[in-house]
């Protein structure tokens, strides 16, 4: 079983907005929802590894900042062009106030 | 006017193509001017107030000015009429198939995919091959072999770039690709940026607008009259000599092969109707930099960022006068090009552009 592992203060995101966190040689993308949930996902765009985190959240979408691709990153689905893959999510747990993702 | 074969092989799956790949110059890190993600993103920030104003606004001149064309055929007071009718069909189409691609011009992605669809029909694009190319052109821009929509390679066929104004040859490609693509056709090129699963889309489409141009075809037959034509398909020709006035100037005579937007992008300050028409594109360099900016978002931008950037064309003028003296050189030179200076305020070009021993760049 994965651990779960501390990425942000949940202070540190706004919400509406999303965040990136690198662990292990990898980088995800911590999202904080408009009605103020939090969400993780892969950090690079399927479509050209680009970092998410510098695009726009607008309710449940994230945006791509290079070509607009969007995906759902609650559901990681790829919602139209140019990304056609899925990004992988990660459960996440707020725990005294620490944003922690399950990283398998 | 056309100078010795290039030694830039422009092809899609050509040498360059290659090479590019290989080097790492395709799909590289691109230069960026720092802005705090706060402020970016309020740039970013999406609504449909602006887009829908100006759609009204231009639904509303495009009727009006189509049917006083129509009321008035036949007589010399249908120029007027035509004049506005074909910009606004043959050029103003351009930017807005380029800003609902995006998917930044409104907040509610079905206005984007509405507006994005009428306006690839009249600029004569198909809505999915020119997606993907637009896509590999923020990836590569002006990376040669790479990049789809460099409108002038080198050396500058200017023949072509003048008959642009008046839309012949993209309207006879646009034609022959729709044909071929109706046949169930897609190039070799077409599919080193469609992917697979979206080809079917791109047939799809051909086929419904050769059935639309048909039955216009029929209807002028049927009533001995050219005015279906003017109302539909022509304005592509009579009316596109905006959009290549502008577009010739987004990357014209700059660098190609680098990965900084402001050697090879220009932004030209350009008067209001203009504007309207280009939807802000002429703050090109910000558009590429950073494309999730919404149009009516790019002049707070350009403010934001332009002690980094080359001094902005004061003109569309100015910029025909810059730019027209190095497409002349090109043809003598392929390897000249126009290196825009910085401002002292900007950080400075990477070396190995500075250091550039192959170009005799201008000053």
């Amino acid at each position: 079983m994965s651990d779960w592992v501390e990425a942000c203060a949940a202070d540190d995101i706004d919400e509406e907005d999303v965040m990136r966190f690198d662990h292990g040689g990898r980088t995800f993308a911590i999202y904080r929802s408009p009605d103020d949930e939090f969400f993780a996902t892969d950090g690079l765009c399927t479509h050209e590894k680009v970092h998410l985190a510098d695009g726009l959240v607008m309710d449940d979408i994230i945006e791509c900042p290079k070509h607009n691709g969007r995906f759902n990153y609650k559901t990681g689905a790829a919602r139209g062009a140019p990304v056609c893959v899925n990004l992988r999510t990660y459960p996440v747990k707020v725990d005294a106030g620490k944003v922690l993702i399950q990283i398998g | 006017m056309t100078a010795a074969p290039s030694r830039r092989d422009y092809s899609l799956i050509g040498r360059d193509a290659k090479l590019a790949v290989e080097t790492g110059l395709s799909a590289a890190e691109w230069y960026h001017t720092d802005i705090p993600r706060k402020q970016m993103k309020e740039l970013m920030q999406r609504s449909d107030g602006p887009a829908i104003r100006d759609t009204a606004i231009w639904l509303t001149a495009l009727v009006v000015s189509g049917a006083g064309g129509a009321w008035f055929w036949g007589s010399w007071w249908c120029v007027p009429f035509f004049f506005v009718y074909g910009v606004l069909y043959g050029s103003s189409t351009d930017s807005r198939w380029h800003e609902c691609g995006h998917g930044t011009a409104f907040r509610t992605q079905w206005m984007n995919d509405a507006v994005y669809q009428i306006a690839c029909f009249m600029i004569m694009r198909n809505p999915v091959t020119w997606r993907w190319s637009h896509t590999r052109h923020h990836t590569d821009t002006i990376i040669v072999g790479r990049d789809p929509e460099i409108s002038v390679m080198r050396p500058p066929d200017l023949v072509r770039a003048l008959l642009g104004f008046v839309g012949v040859l993209d309207a006879w490609h646009a034609m022959s690709d729709m044909l071929r693509n109706a046949a169930g056709n897609i190039s070799a090129a077409e599919k080193t940026f469609i992917p697979e699963q979206e080809q079917g889309k791109a047939i799809r489409i051909a086929r419904i607008w050769t059935a639309i141009y048909a039955a216009t075809i029929a209807l002028a037959l049927y009533t001995g009259s050219f005015l279906p034509l003017m109302l539909v398909g022509l304005p592509r020709l009579y009316g596109a000599w905006h959009h290549v006035m502008v577009g010739l100037l987004q990357h014209g005579g700059l660098a190609d092969n680098v990965t900084d937007h402001r050697l090879n992008s220009r932004t030209v300050y350009m008067n209001p109707v203009s504007r309207f028409i280009y939807w802000n594109m002429n703050y090109h360099v910000e558009h590429h930099m950073f494309p999730m900016v919404p149009y009516h978002a790019l002049p707070r931008l350009h403010e934001l960022i332009k002690h980094d950037l080359p001094a902005p064309t004061p003109s569309i003028l100015a910029g025909y006068r810059e730019m027209i003296p190095v497409f002349l050189r090109q043809l003598r030179n392929e390897d000249y090009f126009l290196k825009r200076e910085l401002p002292p305020t900007a950080r400075p070009y990477r070396e190995e552009f500075h250091n550039d021993t192959v170009a005799a760049a201008a000053e």
